[in-house]
């Protein structure tokens, strides 16, 4: 196995009772990577970030986080935890914290660093989404793009190896999805490794380094964004594409 | 009788309150001491139930863990149903008279008052507690899970202070009921307000008046209390408006500037 991947799925498979909703995911991430995954409603997706970070726990199979099998190893739930972030698309900001204290929750208490050094980090972090001047405001004080930036700087502040995004702007007004949109792709640029679901095909198309197409529940399709865009293989995804250029 | 005694309502009134002015003043501040500690009480009793309530049961905790956490809360259960759903006259008399004839334990009428208010309270407050944590979106919860929170560490930093806030409202309707509600306590022989009444009216025999009066020095208590709680409110909910942090106003513009430019 080379050294730089992080993140190793074998033969996933989650089930909602009697509804197998992944069937046998086979995935991996290295650092650097900023893939994108796409596909209709229902086919899996969120569920797939879910159990990546073990919000859902699978059904079977095993997810390697460098190697180690984060439902074996000694390695601390809440430390994999801590390592990868995650963006919703409906924020989950703490409604009762400022926007500062969003961002240093997790480094108090889960990073276990003093509130002098979590301050620096979350400003540091805060700065770059744009969000710095808006440290006092509370989460109802602020439109979807501020609170979707606020996420992601809360996300930063944990200093992950990477970071989940489910659909981060999905639930956004058309003229706030640009300023997320120009956060991610600076967050990209400087080599984050992303795992992005997302229906932004542009984004997938300029930003990612490999796109994967799932339909109900595999993985259909998986390339460079280029081949999946101009010569996709697979028919679902032809026909989700097609779907999608002509709306 | 004495010749000097008034004979109309608006003259029993004050010679009443006058006469009888110790008595009410104690009687309403017992009632008061042990609605408020009562309540209290039941508060800290209800969030505790409350708290073990929400634990959740994953599937790879231990059995024993398991097992323990659904043995506490069924009898969690067994305790809210039977407070909330007996009178709580009864209830004073059976911790009265059941702890000094089973047990030999022999409480204070006033012991026993306040005991039987904290823990009737604690009840509902245990009901008020579980909705307002349930009421907290389920995505606050997970986002504090994805960056590796405990779930205590998220009860204690995210979820209670919410409820806590929704739930005032219910805190004080509970206050104020056990204010109105403490007159029972007058079976077990608990000098409240209510029991001050009563013995202030048989000497002259004037129910009416000295209700009257009981009736207003309840008013005025709960009153109080209601307006006392929305300033308690009103202070939580802070400022409604922020101010942005001085130091980055100028750069805010150039990164608004930036961000817009896609
Ligand atoms: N907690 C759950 N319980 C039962 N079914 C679920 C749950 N979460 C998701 N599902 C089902 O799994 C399927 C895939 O959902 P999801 O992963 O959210 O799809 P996507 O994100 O691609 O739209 C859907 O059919 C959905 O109804
Ligand atoms: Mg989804």
């Amino acid at each position: 196995m080379e050294t730089n991947t992080i993140l190793e799925i074998n033969h996933l498979v989650k089930s909602f009772g009697d509804n197998e909703v992944l069937k046998d995911i086979d995935f991996s991430t290295k650092k650097g990577d900023v893939i994108c995954i796409i596909g209709s409603s229902g086919s899996g997706k969120s569920t797939l970030l879910r159990c990546i970070n073990m919000l859902e726990s699978p059904t079977s199979g095993e997810i390697l986080h460098k190697g180690n099998n984060i439902n074996e190893t000694a390695l601390k739930l809440n430390e994999y935890r801590s390592k990868v972030g995650m963006v919703f698309q409906s924020f989950n900001l703490f409604n009762n914290m400022t926007v500062l204290e969003n961002c240093m929750i997790g480094v108090t208490t889960v990073r276990k660093k003093d509130r002098v050094y979590a301050r620096i980090v979350a400003m540091r972090y805060l700065k770059k989404v744009g969000m710095a001047a808006y440290i006092n405001a509370k989460p109802h004080q602020l439109s979807g793009g501020q609170k979707q930036r606020v996420a992601i700087a809360r996300a930063l502040a944990m200093e992950p190896e990477m970071i989940l995004f489910d659909e981060p702007t999905s639930a956004l007004d058309p003229e706030m999805v640009g300023e997320v949109l120009t956060v991610m792709k600076t967050l990209a640029k400087e080599g984050m490794t992303m795992i992005v679901v997302t229906h932004e095909m542009a984004f997938a198309r300029d930003v990612s380094t490999r796109v994967v197409f799932m339909d109900n529940g595999l993985i259909a399709e998986e390339g460079p964004p280029e081949q999946i865009f101009a010569t996709p293989q697979n028919d679902r995804t032809k026909e989700f594409l097609a779907r999608f250029i002509s709306s | 009788m004495n010749s000097n005694l008034p004979t109309t309502f608006w003259g029993w009134i004050p010679f009443l309150f006058h006469e009888y002015l110790p008595m009410f003043v104690k009687g309403a501040a017992i009632t008061f001491y042990i609605s408020v500690i009562g309540t209290l009480m039941g508060l800290i009793i209800g969030l505790l139930a409350g708290i073990i309530q929400t634990i959740p049961v994953e599937i790879k905790d231990n059995p024993f863990k398991k097992a323990l956490l659904c043995i506490t809360k069924s009898l969690l259960k067994v305790y809210i149903e039977f407070f909330r759903g007996t009178p709580m006259m009864v209830q004073a008399m059976i911790v009265y008279y059941g702890l000094m004839q089973v047990f030999q334990i022999d409480l204070s009428s006033m012991a026993a008052g306040l005991l039987v208010v904290s823990i009737n309270t604690g009840a509902y407050m245990a009901e008020t507690v579980r909705g307002g944590i349930i009421s907290i979106d389920e995505g606050q919860t997970e986002a504090a899970k994805a960056l590796g929170m405990t779930h205590f560490r998220t009860m204690y930093s995210i979820v209670l202070p919410q409820a806590f806030r929704n739930i005032i409202p219910q805190i004080g309707n509970n206050l104020i009921t056990n204010i109105k509600d403490t007159s029972v306590l007058s079976a077990i022989a608990v000098p409240e307000l209510f029991l001050a009444g009563k013995s202030a009216s048989t000497t002259y025999f004037r129910y009416f008046e000295v209700y009257f009066i009981i009736c207003i020095v309840y008013l005025t208590m709960t009153l109080t209390v209601s307006r006392l709680l929305r300033m308690l409110e009103n202070i939580l909910d802070g400022p409604s408006s922020y101010e942005l942090a001085e130091e980055f106003q100028e750069e805010i513009t150039a990164d608004l500037k930036e961000t817009f430019i896609i």
